[in-house]
Formats: C-alpha cells, structure tokens, sequence
C-alpha cells in the first residue's frame, strides 16, 4: 500500500519563497488529508511542488506506489477552460496523457462512462465545457483527474464552487474512493467543518510554512483558529458528537 | 453537439464513436470540397478548358496536346496546388497560435510575423536592399522570410521571460504589428512612384508568383511540422484547458509551447514570403474547423488543414472569375468572400465559438 511524506519541501518563484521547510508524518493509503489555511498562505504551491509541477529544496517520499511520481495528480483550483470539447472528450483527453497514440479504445471509454457516472455527470456527456456552470465544470474537472487512475490525489478546493448537495455527494464519494482503493486524498478546505467530518488530518499551511499537522480534531482548535485565521471560534460538540466550528467573529 | 442524455456508460461509449464518425465524415466533406475546387481552379483562366481536358492533363500529361500541357503543368497547377498549400500552411499556424496562446484573436498576421515580412518584403522592392546578400535572385522572398523569422523569434525571447502570460505574448505581437506598419509606411513614402505600387501589390497577397519550388519548399515544411503536430496531438488538446490543468497531467508546458511557436514560424513564414499578405485565412480558417468539429487536436488539425486550403482555393477561384481576365489579388478576395460566410456562422451558431 502506498505512503507518503514531505521532508523539509520547499518551492520559490523567482527571487521569492512560496514555502519552506514543511514537514509531515508518513500518510498511509486510504487516508483523507486536509489542507487549510488563509488565502495565499501556499496550499497551490505545495500541491504543485509535490505533483513535481514546481522545483524546490526537500523530499517527496513515496513508498509502496506502482506508479512512482506519476501516481501523483493534481487537480488544480482553475476551471475556467471553455475549449470547445464535450465533457466526454475532456475526461477521455486525461486518461489520454498517460496511455497515448491516436486510438482509443473500448477499455478507455468504459472508464471515462464510469468515472463520468460515478460523479453524476453521465448526462452532461455531449455538451460542451463553455455551457457548464461552474459547479458542473468543477465535478467534470475532478473526473479528469480521476481519469488518471492516481494513488496520491491533490485536490485544490474542489467543492468551491458547488452546491451544498454536491459538496456532500463529492466529499462523500472522495472518501469512500481513498478507503476502497487506498488512494491518500489531499484536499485544499476553506470549510474547516467539512475538515472535521470528512479528513483524518490537518495540515495547516499558512505564510508558506507547515504551521501544524495532525488529527483533525487536535488541529482545528480555538487557538490555530485565532493565530491562523486571526477569527474567535469555539470548537463544540454536535448532538452526534461530531465536533464543530462556530465563529464568534473577527479576533 | 449536444445530443440527447446518454447516461449508461455503453450508450455513451456509443455516442463517442458516432461522434467521432461524423468527424470523419465531416473530414471527407471538406476533402471532396476541396478537391472539386482545385479542379475549378485549374479550369479557370484567360484559355477556357473544359474540366474534363484539364483532369486529362493533370492525369495523362502526354495524352493532351502541348499548349495545354504546357498552360496547366507550368501555370495553372503551380499556383492552384499553392492556394491549398498556403491556405493549409497559413490555417494550421493560426490554429495553433490560438491553441498555445489561448487566445482567439492570434494568427501569424495578428502577432506580427506578416507585418514583419512585408516591410522585408518591402526594403526589396523599394530600394534593392537584401537582407541575405548571398541569395541576390530572390531578395523579397528572403528578405520576407528573414523578417518573418526575427519577428517570430523576438516574439520567442520574449515569451520566455519570466512572469510573462499569453495575453502579454499576444499584446507584443499587436505592437510588433504597428511597429512594422509604421516602417513599411515609412519606406513606402521614401520609395518612388512605381517601388510604391509593388509593395502594395506585394502586401496584398498574390498566387501568381508561385512556383515548383516554391510549392515543394511550402510543401516541405508542412511535411515537416503535421507529423510533429500529429505526435503532440493530446498534449495540445489539453493547452486548451489552461496552463495548470495542462502541466497538472504531466505535459512541459513551456517546452511545448516553444516548440509549437518554432513550427508555427515556419508555417508562417514560408508562405507569406513567396505569395505576400494573405490575412484572413490564419484566423479564420481554424475558428470554421473549430466549430464544425471542435478542438479534438486528431481532427481539428486536418480541418485546419482543409477550411485553409479550401478557403483560400474557392478565393484563387473567385479571384479569376470576378472580372474575366484579370486576376484580383487573393489576400483581398479572400477577405471578402470569408468574412460574410465567418459572420453568418458564428452569429448563426446557437454556441459559443470560443
């Protein structure tokens, strides 16, 4: 089963330093990771530098993977892309990049319908990418990343532009995916609620440093939440025992 | 292209495959199109033929009497042949400048590359300078492709700096274009009477300086560029879903941008430096193959290739049949017959064309 973890990663651009010296225990397959962090506080670029989009001081250590580096996707924040392709076309063009030559072949469109069904978008087959909302546009990007059958997912706020159903159903069916195939699911949350119901950890980056990791439930604390996000909450117990974030207000 | 909901994954296996066939089918169209155009061109001229004599010429040479021959093989076939080749050449580069740009509006005229080519085109004509000494037989050719290339390579170091996006690249290529303009009106008012009107002659694009060398150089290059173009196929189909999403699937971005914009240059290049100014067909021949068969680079490709040659074949056409015998330049007729058809289709699409 695959593992993986940051040693002393670092990534610049240009003369400036976009994270350093970040650091995390071994994460183990099936497990949901999140991300979170201030605007700009470098959750992209550590996603980037661990898919090996960026270069940079440190290690990705990656053990127990058939695929190596490659079993990494990123899934990126940026869905503007209205090229003229069918949302059929652009998850086929993902499972593409890594089996190339011209022919496609039943195998590869058998996993596309699949994938494409599995996020409940079998019906937005035929249109194209510009006729797509946002939240459409959103699911149809995390299907092309599903597309390429990863081990290590790193998804940049893939729930920002969906409704609260879809949050749900996407959370949900990330979830269940990292436990039946082992995947370990990076995922960059603003809602830190969400952190606490659906990940197994927290990373907390903020001025492009790790400034904590660790279970959730000990990572999104009160405190982390004045020093991070500089806002006063309290950390509650729901009537199911699911802790929860209730923001008093700005600190 | 949007079809009725196709959920079960067999279905849409299905509706992929049936769509694809229609591509196909829409390929052969524009194939038979063309083809039916090349014949008409090679039919029309100052000596009527009928298409039957000429096919038998193109076919059977030694079968025809001598005039004939001599009127299709050395005349009309050099410049007929061009048409497909520089409208193919000419579209392909546009296609692609919008692919690895991201951006709609770019074609080898709107970056610059033509502009540059004429005021080389342009020191030639007016005042004898060569460029490249060594070829004095050919000074406006060389000396177009010369400025062709040292725009399309400015446009290069440029792009490569650091922090520079494709609108920036794009906004370069706008400036270059009124740099060059600026230039060749320049040598255009220190040039005599009659260098003048060659160099307007010379910008409006005319098929009739192509010759057998000229075309198997053209030809040469697309030869050259497609099959590498070809190879990258799925890699340039996914530029078009941004830079990020782009690199995310594993593909050197910058590298095949840069690699994309050398072949470009040469697409570019060459054949406005044997036939001069020809605008249209760069930035419109891939918007019609974009909208007919979407940006699936394994058949947007040949219908770059096809919507430019036949443009620009139906364009030699016209040009010979709007006054009969004369010769109306192609880069003004070809403006004038696309920009109505370009028009009517995309305010006629019920879907966004970009």
């Amino acid at each position: 089963m695959v593992t993986l973890q940051l040693k002393e990663l670092g990534a610049r651009y240009g003369s400036s330093t976009a994270l350093q010296h970040v650091n995390t225990p071994v994460f183990h397959a099936g497990q949901m990771v999140a991300v979170i962090g201030p605007n700009a506080a470098g959750k992209s670029t550590l996603f980037k530098r661990v898919a090996g989009m960026l270069k940079g001081p440190g290690e990705v250590l990656l053990q127990g993977s058939r695929k190596g580096l490659d079993g990494i996707c990123y899934m990126p924040q940026d869905i503007s892309a209205n090229a003229r392709l069918t949302v059929y076309e652009s998850i086929l063009l993902a499972a593409k990049q890594q089996h190339q030559g011209w022919a496609v072949t039943d195998a590869e469109l058998a996993q596309v319908g699949a994938i494409a069904a599995s996020l409940g978008i079998a019906e937005l087959a035929f249109r194209n990418l510009g006729e797509l909302s946002g939240g459409q546009r959103q699911l149809v990007s995390i299907a092309q990343t599903l597309a390429r059958d990863p081990e290590i997912l790193l998804m940049d706020e893939p729930t920002s532009a969906l409704d609260l159903h879809r949050q749900i159903q996407v959370l949900d069916f990330m979830r269940t995916l990292a436990r039946e195939r082992g995947l370990i699911v990076f995922i960059a949350l603003h809602d830190l609620n969400q952190a606490l119901r659906y990940c197994d950890h927290a990373l907390v980056i903020a001025n492009g440093q790790a400034q904590r990791s660790g279970p959730c439930g000990q990572v999104i604390t009160a405190d982390m939440l004045r020093e991070v996000y500089r806002i006063k909450a309290r950390i509650e117990s729901c009537s199911q025992g699911t802790p929860l974030v209730i923001v008093d207000g700005v600190a | 292209m949007t079809s009725p909901a196709m959920t079960a994954p067999a279905d849409q296996s299905a509706g992929y495959r049936a769509m694809v066939r229609r591509k196909r089918w829409l390929l052969l169209g524009f194939l038979v199109l063309t083809t039916l155009s090349l014949v008409l061109d090679l039919a029309l001229g100052p000596v009527g033929y009928s298409v039957k004599e000429v096919v038998q010429a193109v076919l059977w040479p030694d079968s025809v009497p001598m005039q004939l021959r001599v009127v299709v093989w050395d005349i009309r076939l050099p410049t007929a042949l061009m048409a497909l080749a520089v409208g193919a050449a000419l579209s392909v580069a546009g296609a692609q400048m919008q692919t690895t740009l991201n951006n709609p509006l770019a074609s080898p005229f709107t970056l610059g590359i033509s502009a540059a080519a004429s005021f080389g085109a342009a020191l030639g004509l007016a005042f004898g300078v060569a460029l490249f000494p060594s070829f004095a037989g050919y000074v406006v050719p060389v000396n177009a492709f010369v400025m062709a290339m040292l725009s399309a390579g400015l446009i290069h170091l440029l792009s490569m700096k650091r922090g520079v996006t494709t609108a920036t690249i794009v906004l370069l290529g706008i400036a270059l274009v009124f740099t060059f303009n600026a230039l060749l009106a320049l040598v255009q008012y220190f040039a005599t009477e009659q260098a003048v009107a060659a160099v307007v002659f010379w910008t409006m694009g005319s098929l009739t300086k192509a010759t057998w060398p000229k075309l198997g150089v053209t030809c040469l290059v697309i030869a050259i560029t497609l099959p590498l173009f070809a190879r990258n196929s799925w890699a340039l189909t996914a530029l078009r879903l941004g830079d990020d999403k782009a690199a995310s699937f594993g593909i050197n971005v910058a590298r095949l941008r840069l690699q994309t914009l050398v072949m470009i240059s040469l697409l570019a290049a060459f054949p406005v430096a044997f036939v001069g100014t020809i605008g249209f067909v760069g930035l419109v021949g891939p918007h019609i193959a974009r909208m007919l068969i979407g940006e699936d680079q394994r058949f947007f490709l040949p219908a770059s290739v096809m919507t430019g040659a036949l443009l620009l074949s139906i364009s030699s056409v016209v040009s010979k049949t709007l006054i009969p015998g004369a010769i109306f330049p192609i880069g003004v007729v070809t403006s004038l017959i696309g920009v109505p058809f370009f028009i009517s289709l995309i305010l006629g699409s019920k879907e966004r064309s970009w």
